[in-house]
C-alpha cells in the first residue's frame, strides 16, 4: 500500500524577538498554532494529534514542557508526541508529524516547534560540562568556527564571503515582518567591521537568540481538497545522523548531510538540484554555512559553493535564492529554527511568502541541522501533488 | 495496515547507582544483546529511535553521547523523543507503517542516581503556577492515592497487596533492582508507604521492531515467535491536577479503545504504575479483571529507570508472547504527574 500524500495547508509563526515578555510559554506556542489554524481555516477540534519539538529543556528551565502545554495546544484527549533531535528538531518534528498522515494513522496533525530563549542563556545552556564527556565548548560558535576555518583553507574562498551572506540575509529579513532582526541601516562595511567573536565569525555573521514558535497543519488528500488556500505538497523528507566526533569525520561536509539530501532528491525525483529547485531555506546559523551547505546539498561542486554566493546566485533575484526569509541569521528560536525553514519553503511554493516571495517558485527545499553538524532533517515541497 | 512486531527485547541490570558507568557504557551491552539475538548489525537497521531526558542526565543534548554508542556510521536514519522510550517505539512503529523501513532499533535509558529524582521531577510541572511550589512526585501521587481511598476505591491493605505481588514476581527476575517481598514500611507521604513507591535507579532497555516477513524470519532465527503489535495509541490529559479527576484515567481508556484492547480479553497486562495506587486507577480504566495476570515482570516496583520503564513494559509483554507464555497481552506506559499521559499497546502471538 502506498503512502498517503501529505499536504501543508496551514502555516503560522509568531513575531520573533530577543524577549517576548508579553507572553508565557503557552501564549507563545498558542500564537503560532492559532495562526496556522486560521490559515487552514480549521478549529482545534479538527486536529487529530499534536507533534511538538524543541531543543534542550534547559533553555526554558522546564523539563518536558509539552506536558504543561497540552492544554494550550488543544491536545487534551489527543496523542501528543515530543521530539528532540538537537538543532534539527524543528525539521524532524515536521517529518514525524508528516509520517502520521503518510501512514494513515491520522488525517490532520498540528505540528509545532518553539524556543523561548530569553528564559535562560542559550550559550551556557549548551556548555554544561560533565566529567569524561566532550562538552560543546563555549556555545555553538566556538564549536563550529574551526570547521569554517577548515572550509576556507580547503576551498580557498576569499575571506569576505561570510560577510556577503550575512548582509544578504539581514537585507532579506527586512522583507519578512516576522523576522527578529530588522536592521534597516546595516551596511556591508559594518558587517565586515563588526567584532570578531570566533575567528573568522564576526558578530554580524552570527545568529541572534530569539523567542518564537512556528506551527504547521499537515493533512491528507481529502484535507487538502477542503483547504481554503493552495497547499504545499511534501515530495520527499528524510533524517540522517552520525556520531559527534570520530576519526575520519568530515566536519566541513558531513556524510550524513549528503546522504539525507540524496534520499530526499531520490524520493522527489530530483536529479539536478541546482536547476530543479527554485528556492532553498537552509539552516545557516553562522554566515559561512551557506557556501558549506551549498556544497553538502549538491547545489555546487566541492570547493565551489562560495562562488555561487559571491556571484549573487543565492540572492533574492538570483537563480537559486537561499533564505529569502532572512534565515537563521535573522531569526533563531533554536528549537523552532528548523521548522521555520520547512515552513518558509512551504510558503514559497504556496505563493504566500509576501514581500520575500520568489516568483514562480514550484519546488523548495527546507533544511535543518544540529548537534556537532551530525543531525540532519530535510524536506522538499512542491506546488503540485506528488505523482502516483 | 502493515504488520509490525517486536522481535527482540533486552535490558540492563537495574541498580541504585551506576556512577562507575556512563550512559553509553550502560546502553552498549543492551544494544549488542538485541542485535546479537536477531543477527542484525547496526547497518542493517532501517530506523533508530530513542527516548531519554536531559534533565536526568544534567546536560543538554545528552542523547548525542548515547548515539556514539549505537555506532551511527555510515550515517543512520534516526530520531529521538524527550520522554519515555515507549514513545520512541511509537515513532518507530509509525515509520515502519509508512513502509520507509522494515526494521527499527528502539532504546531508552535513564540515570536517576546523579540527582534527587523527586526534586528533578518537580521541574516537569507548570512553571508559573505549580513548579514554584516544588510539589514532588511522591507528594502528588499521594494526593491521588488519598483521593482513591476517600472515594472508597482502595485501602492501604490492597495497596500493600499490590506491592507484595509485584515484588514476589520480581524475585525471579534476573535484572530487577528490588527482589522479593518487603515490609510496607513507614509513610513516605501518607497514605503512600515506602512499599508503595518504586525503587530509584539507573537502567537501559532496547527493542527491535520488524515488519511482516522480516519479523517472522528474525523471530524464527531465535526459535521464537514475533510479538505482533495489533494496536498502539497514546493520549494526554490536562496538566493541572485541579481540573482532573485523579481517580480516573480517561486518556488510558481512550488509548485502549483505539488500540483495540476491549475487542477480546487479554491474558497479561504490563502496567507502568510507579505507585501502587496508580495500578488501581489503571486496572479500572482498562477493565482488567482477576483473570488477567498483571505485571509478571514485577512492574515498576521491580525496577524504575525513569525514561525506560515504559519501554520495558512493552518489552516484557512482548518477551512473554515470544516465549509462548502469553497469547494476547496489554502493555502500558505513562508520562507526567499522576498518569497525565498514557500509551497502550496490544500484542499478540501468531495464533
Amino acid at each position: 500500500m502506498s503512502k498517503e500524500p501529505v499536504a501543508v495547508t496551514g502555516i503560522g509563526q509568531t513575531a520573533h524577538a530577543a524577549a517576548r515578555r508579553d507572553v508565557s510559554l503557552a501564549g507563545l506556542v498558542r500564537e503560532a498554532a492559532r495562526r496556522a489554524l486560521d490559515d487552514a481555516r480549521l478549529e482545534w477540534a479538527d486536529i487529530d494529534a499534536v507533534v511538538i519539538g524543541k531543543a534542550p529543556d534547559f533553555f526554558e528551565g522546564v523539563m518536558m514542557p509539552e506536558l504543561y502545554l497540552a492544554d494550550a495546544l488543544g491536545a487534551v484527549g489527543k496523542p501528543m508526541l515530543r521530539v528532540h533531535t538537537a538543532g534539527s528538531v524543528g525539521g524532524s518534528t515536521a517529518l514525524v508529524a508528516a509520517n502520521l498522515v503518510a501512514a494513515r494513522i491520522h488525517r490532520t496533525v498540528l505540528t509545532l516547534a518553539f524556543e523561548k530563549q530569553s528564559e535562560s542563556n542559550a550559550m551556557w545552556g549548551l556548555s554544561l560540562p560533565i566529567p569524561f564527556q566532550q562538552p560543546l565548548l563555549a556555545g555553538a560558535g566556538g564549536f563550529f568556527a574551526p570547521h569554517v576555518r577548515a572550509y576556507i583553507r580547503r576551498s580557498g574562498a576569499p575571506d569576505t564571503i561570510g560577510s556577503l551572506v550575512a548582509y544578504k540575509d539581514r537585507r532579506n529579513a527586512l522583507k519578512n515582518p516576522y523576522a527578529h532582526l530588522h536592521e534597516h541601516d546595516l551596511t556591508l562595511e559594518q558587517v565586515q567591521a563588526s567584532p570578531m567573536l570566533w575567528d573568522p565569525i564576526r558578530y554580524s555573521e552570527t545568529c541572534p537568540s530569539s523567542d518564537g514558535a512556528c506551527a504547521m497543519i499537515l493533512t491528507d488528500r481529502a484535507g487538502a481538497a477542503r483547504a481554503p488556500h493552495p497547499p504545499a505538497w511534501v515530495h520527499g523528507g528524510a533524517m540522517r545522523s552520525e556520531p559527534t566526533l570520530f576519526a575520519g569525520k568530515d566536519s566541513v561536509s558531513p556524510q550524513a548531510g549528503k546522504d539525507c539530501a540524496a534520499d530526499v532528491y531520490r524520493q522527489a525525483g530530483i536529479t539536478d538540484p541546482r536547476r530543479e529547485i527554485d528556492a532553498v531555506e537552509m539552516y545557516v546559523p553562522f554566515s559561512w554555512y551557506e557556501p558549506m551547505w551549498l556544497e553538502n546539498l549538491g547545489f555546487a561542486a566541492e570547493g565551489e559553493g562560495w562562488k555561487l554566493t559571491e556571484s549573487g546566485v543565492t540572492g533574492l533575484d538570483g537563480d537559486l535564492p537561499v533564505n529569502p526569509s532572512g534565515g537563521v541569521l535573522s531569526t533563531n528560536p533554536i528549537g523552532a529554527s528548523g521548522m521555520l525553514r520547512f515552513a518558509e519553503a512551504a510558503l514559497q511554493v504556496r505563493g504566500q511568502a509576501g514581500d520575500h516571495q520568489i516568483d514562480g517558485a514550484r519546488r523548495a527545499l527546507g533544511h535543518a541541522y544540529g548537534g556537532g553538524a551530525q543531525f540532519f532533517s530535510m524536506w522538499l515541497v512542491g506546488t503540485e501533488p506528488p505523482p502516483g | 495496515m502493515r504488520e509490525v512486531a517486536i522481535v527482540a527485547f533486552g535490558q540492563s541490570d537495574h541498580v541504585r547507582d551506576s556512577a562507575q558507568t556512563s550512559e553509553v557504557e550502560m546502553l552498549m551491552p543492551v544494544l549488542h544483546d538485541v542485535l546479537r539475538r536477531t543477527g542484525l548489525r547496526t547497518r542493517d537497521i532501517g530506523f533508530t529511535c530513542s527516548g531519554s531526558s536531559d534533565y536526568l542526565a544534567g546536560r543538554a543534548f545528552s542523547f548525542t553521547m548515547a548515539l556514539d554508542g549505537v555506532g551511527a556510521w555510515p550515517p543512520i536514519s534516526e530520531s529521538h523523543v524527550e520522554t519515555d522510550g515507549a514513545w520512541a517505539l511509537y515513532e518507530a512503529w509509525v515509520k515502519l507503517l509508512t513502509g520507509e523501513a522494515d526494521t527499527a532499533l528502539v532504546y531508552a535509558y535513564g540515570k536517576s542516581s546523579p540527582g534527587d529524582l523527586r526534586e528533578v521531577l518537580t521541574r516537569q510541572l507548570d512553571p508559573y503556577y505549580l513548579a514554584p511550589l516544588w510539589p514532588d512526585s511522591v507528594a502528588l501521587a499521594a494526593l491521588q492515592a488519598q483521593a482513591l481511598i476517600d472515594a472508597g476505591r482502595t485501602d492501604e491493605a490492597e495497596l500493600a497487596a499490590i506491592a507484595d505481588r509485584d515484588r514476589t514476581a520480581a524475585a525471579a527476575h534476573p535484572h530487577a533492582q528490588r527482589r522479593g517481598p518487603r515490609p510496607a514500611g513507614e509513610y513516605v507521604v501518607a497514605p503512600l508507604r515506602t512499599g508503595d513507591c518504586p525503587p530509584i535507579g539507573d537502567g537501559a532497555a532496547a527493542v527491535i521492531l520488524a515488519a511482516g516477513d522480516t519479523a517472522r524470519r528474525l523471530a524464527a532465527a531465535q526459535g521464537r515467535r514475533p510479538a505482533w503489535i495489533r494496536g498502539l495509541d497514546h493520549r494526554i490529559e490536562a496538566h493541572s491536577l485541579g481540573v482532573r479527576d485523579l481517580t480516573d484515567s480517561p486518556s488510558t481508556r481512550l488509548a485502549a479503545e483505539r488500540a483495540g484492547v476491549f475487542r477480546r480479553p487479554v491474558d497479561t497486562a504490563e502496567l507502568h504504575a510507579p505507585f501502587t495506587s496508580q495500578e488501581v486507577v489503571l486496572r479500572d480504566a482498562l477493565a482488567l479483571d482477576d483473570t488477567v495476570r498483571i505485571n509478571p515482570s514485577g512492574g515498576a516496583q521491580a525496577a524504575n529507570p525513569v525514561m525506560a520503564t515504559g519501554l520495558i513494559r512493552l518489552g516484557e509483554a512482548a518477551d512473554r508472547i515470544q516465549r509462548g507464555d502469553s497469547d494476547r497481552a496489554l502493555a502500558h506506559a505513562t508520562s507526567g504527574p499522576c498518569l497525565q499521559q498514557n500509551l497502550v499497546a496490544v500484542l499478540e502471538g501468531e495464533a
